[in-house]
């Protein structure tokens, strides 16, 4: 912001560097203006048209719009490759599932992983001692027709459209797992429908209905991947995806567990969960998928309501408003302590060759800052607060109550039904991993420890004595 | 208000207070989701105030206390309470109200006609602080100076009823920000809109906002801003000089736009911090507005 004027007089100490650094892009900007006769041109590379002028009026994001294609689809993959990398989210020995929608976000996310294993696979074939294995992919469609018996055939209209859009990303092969959702109880399907729909009918609260549902695709695509030996889970959530995350769990009272979803790794799973497109934000992804030809699947899920509704409006009008507020939203939101399960877990199977583990000791080396919490709650897995703990320390007789005692106050406002009843019902519907969660939970973990050391403890009367 | 009315229209007068049931419940308390009385309504909100102020040691005996008046109904609704639990509780307060007078035509002076009766009614003495007094600028001055883009941050900036309140040798200052409005955002326009949607959907929903900023644990090594004085009006700041001390030079100088846009931490870049202390220096650059804090 150095005077423009040729006439000021006083000695603008900022002058000679910005004139040093401006003048020549500002002469090389006019030069190709003159020479292509052209408007603009990539801010990147300075040689190809940016993609607005190319697609014009395609609605191209504003900020994107900048970059040639090439530099933009560059950019966006070097994020994806960053992220990878930096917290060594697939290593050569891996086997990999993408969980897949059939969204913009899950099929850059498809796409981009498709593209780093051709390229390991290419590495591979090239070198001679093979010592980097190439990492497995497959991919996960969590099938809710169960949930949307109307959509069913749109539904099977998708699974095979699916089918061709993965049978093309070769080589190497890509198994699909079509997973219905209702399989996360038993293998029978009739009686899985009848309880999950049982489930859901119990959850009064339109909001605590969709986060409900929201953690049982969790828990099958977790299922997915321990079933058929994978050892990571892909998501495709973008910036703009966790901006919306980060407002609805702050109003939905979640300030504490609010970390634990956001980051690039969250191993508190089985499987753990990684977010290679954490840094991209939707307006791109769309983008991207336009210009690539990438098929997109529009499945008739209902828009989201509620609390989650309300949130994802206000942060597209704020994002209209100004681009990068999405961004800014998960920046300061990653500001928040993130849990120490928000990493890979070191490697320690001797199993496992020497150059992957090493390959990966590099790359997990940079320490954080962490919190520790041993006390989850059942239905969304997030870790408890101390205020939910001590609230949840009563002695209960009952099952579902002591299921109920051990959620965090947000599920328990959201989800659980008020009245003891339909609280049995609803327990009594619950899918069989939530419920081993409470038995697996603190209480026993601390009783059972307890009964171990009980010879070492003083009781209370020996003390007074 | 709107609750009021609602629950009166839903029952034809059927259901009781859950505290005193005796009376016709008249509102759903949004806090408790209980039904309760005008009366009993009255009585458990002075009395949740008074436990707060106790609680938390508001006040001490004989301080002079100057309450934020702008005419609306939150800080109408603390005038009357805390007059009222003074002279119950006896906390020897001297409290006056005070108000700001920002200096726009067609604004303030409805509002200020409210607060006037406030004075009456509640028999507490008005102090009105106007912007001119206190900058020697009102907010109609600046806007013709500026323009009707920005000008925004010059009324947010000269906020005044803390440096009136400071002016008038006040001990403390009480407004009537309330759970509606501590959530905490800073988009204000549209966020005023969305907490109240949101309250609409969810009645708890504000108070949730205000659990998780209780509960958010902020990494240690994020750098958070300092509390420090301001080097020309001595009055608290972030930076060298505070925000109102730069807007204030620039409206002098000339320079309305001066302050406004991109900061350039000042404090990370030492080289410039010594060239806006070069006193002569910094005259000469002046010109060309590049002086941005």
């Amino acid at each position: 912001m150095a005077c423009n004027s040729s006439s000021c007089q006083s000695n603008c100490y900022k002058n000679d560097e910005e004139y040093a650094e401006d003048s020549p892009s500002l002469t090389d900007r006019k030069l190709s203006t003159s020479t292509n006769g052209q408007q603009n041109l990539c801010v990147k590379c300075k040689a190809n048209q940016p993609i607005s002028s190319a697609s014009a009026g395609a609605g191209a994001g504003a900020d994107d719009a900048h970059f040639c294609y090439g530099c933009f689809r560059r950019n966006l993959y070097g994020k994806f490759r960053l992220s990878v990398t930096s917290y060594s989210m697939i290593t050569p020995s891996d086997n990999v599932l993408v969980a897949f929608s059939g969204g913009p976000a899950s099929s850059v996310a498809l796409q981009f992983v498709h593209e780093m294993q051709h390229r390991a696979q290419k590495n591979f074939d090239a070198s001679k001692d093979r010592s980097l294995p190439v990492f497995g992919v497959g991919v996960a469609f969590i099938d809710e027709s169960a949930v949307y018996p109307d959509a069913s055939e749109k539904v099977d209209d998708a699974i095979r459209e699916m089918k061709l859009v993965v049978s093309k990303l070769t080589p190497p092969m890509k198994q699909l797992h079509v997973f219905p959702i209702e399989n996360i109880y038993t293998s029978d399907s009739i009686e899985g429908k009848d309880r999950l729909t049982k489930l859901l009918d119990a959850v009064n609260d339109a909001t605590g209905k969709e986060d409900l549902l929201l953690h049982l695709r969790m828990l099958a695509l977790q299922k997915v991947a321990s079933e058929n030996g994978y050892n990571r889970l892909i998501l495709g959530s973008c910036t703009s995806r966790i901006a919306c995350h980060v407002l609805a769990a702050t109003v939905k009272g979640q300030g504490y567990s609010l970390s634990a979803d956001i980051q690039y790794v969250d191993a508190r799973w089985d499987i753990p969960v990684v977010l290679p497109l954490r840094d991209c934000t939707a307006q791109e992804l769309n983008l991207l998928c336009r210009i690539d030809g990438l098929k997109t699947l529009q499945l008739p899920n209902s828009p989201p309501a509620g609390i989650n509704g309300l949130v994802s409006s206000f942060v597209t009008l704020l994002q209209e408003e100004n681009p990068s507020r999405e961004c800014t939203i998960v920046r300061t939101a990653g500001k928040l302590t993130p849990f120490h399960f928000n990493r890979i877990p070191e490697i320690s199977d001797c199993t496992v060759p020497l150059a992957t583990r090493r390959r990966q000791k590099r790359y997990n080396l940079k320490p954080m800052e962490s919190m520790s919490s041993e006390s989850f709650c059942p239905l969304c897995n997030s870790p408890l607060s101390n205020s939910d703990l001590s609230s949840s320390n009563k002695p209960e007789s009952c099952q579902s109550s002591r299921f109920g005692g051990a959620c965090c106050s947000s599920c328990r406002f959201q989800i659980l039904p008020k009245d003891s009843s339909s609280m049995e019902h609803f327990y009594l519907s619950l899918p069989q991993q939530m419920v081993a969660r409470v038995k697996h939970g603190s209480c026993d973990n601390s009783s059972m420890l307890r009964q171990q050391i009980q010879d070492c403890l003083l009781s209370d009367s020996e003390d007074e004595t | 208000m709107e609750e009021v009315a609602d629950t009166k229209a839903r029952k034809g007068g059927a259901r009781l207070c859950s505290l005193c049931d005796q009376r016709r419940a008249a509102l759903k308390r949004p806090k408790t989701l209980e039904q309760i009385c005008r009366e009993c309504f009255y009585k458990v909100f002075e009395e949740e105030i008074h436990q707060v102020i106790v609680d938390n040691q508001l006040f001490k005996p004989v301080e002079r206390v100057a309450i934020g008046a702008s005419g609306g109904k939150d800080s109408t609704v603390l005038a009357y309470v805390l007059s009222e639990l003074n002279r119950r509780h006896n906390y020897g307060l001297d409290l006056f109200l005070l108000s700001v007078d920002e200096g726009i035509t067609g604004y303030r002076d409805d509002s200020l006609e409210t607060v006037k009766r406030n004075e009456i009614q509640y028999g507490l003495p008005l102090k009105i602080v106007s912007y001119k007094d206190l900058y020697g600028w009102t907010m109609d001055e600046i806007v013709k100076m500026i323009g009707l883009k920005n000008n925004c941050t010059f009324c947010g900036v000269f906020v005044a009823l803390d440096r009136g309140a400071a002016l008038l040798k006040v001990d403390k200052v009480a407004t009537g920000h309330n759970a509606g409005i501590y959530s905490p955002n800073a988009y204000r326009g549209f966020a005023r809109e969305f907490i109240k949607d949101l309250e609409r959907i969810r009645p708890r929903a504000i108070l949730d906002i205000i659990k998780s900023g209780e509960n958010f644990k902020i990494s240690t090594n994020t750098k958070m801003p300092e509390q420090r004085t301001c080097e020309r009006c001595g009055y608290i700041s972030s930076q060298k000089w505070c925000k109102a001390c730069v807007l204030l030079e620039g409206l002098n100088r000339g320079l309305p736009k001066l302050g406004i846009g991109q900061s350039r931490g000042l404090d990370n870049d030492g080289r410039k911090e010594v060239k806006h202390s070069n006193g002569t220096k910094n005259i000469e650059s002046k010109q060309c507005g590049t002086l941005d804090f």
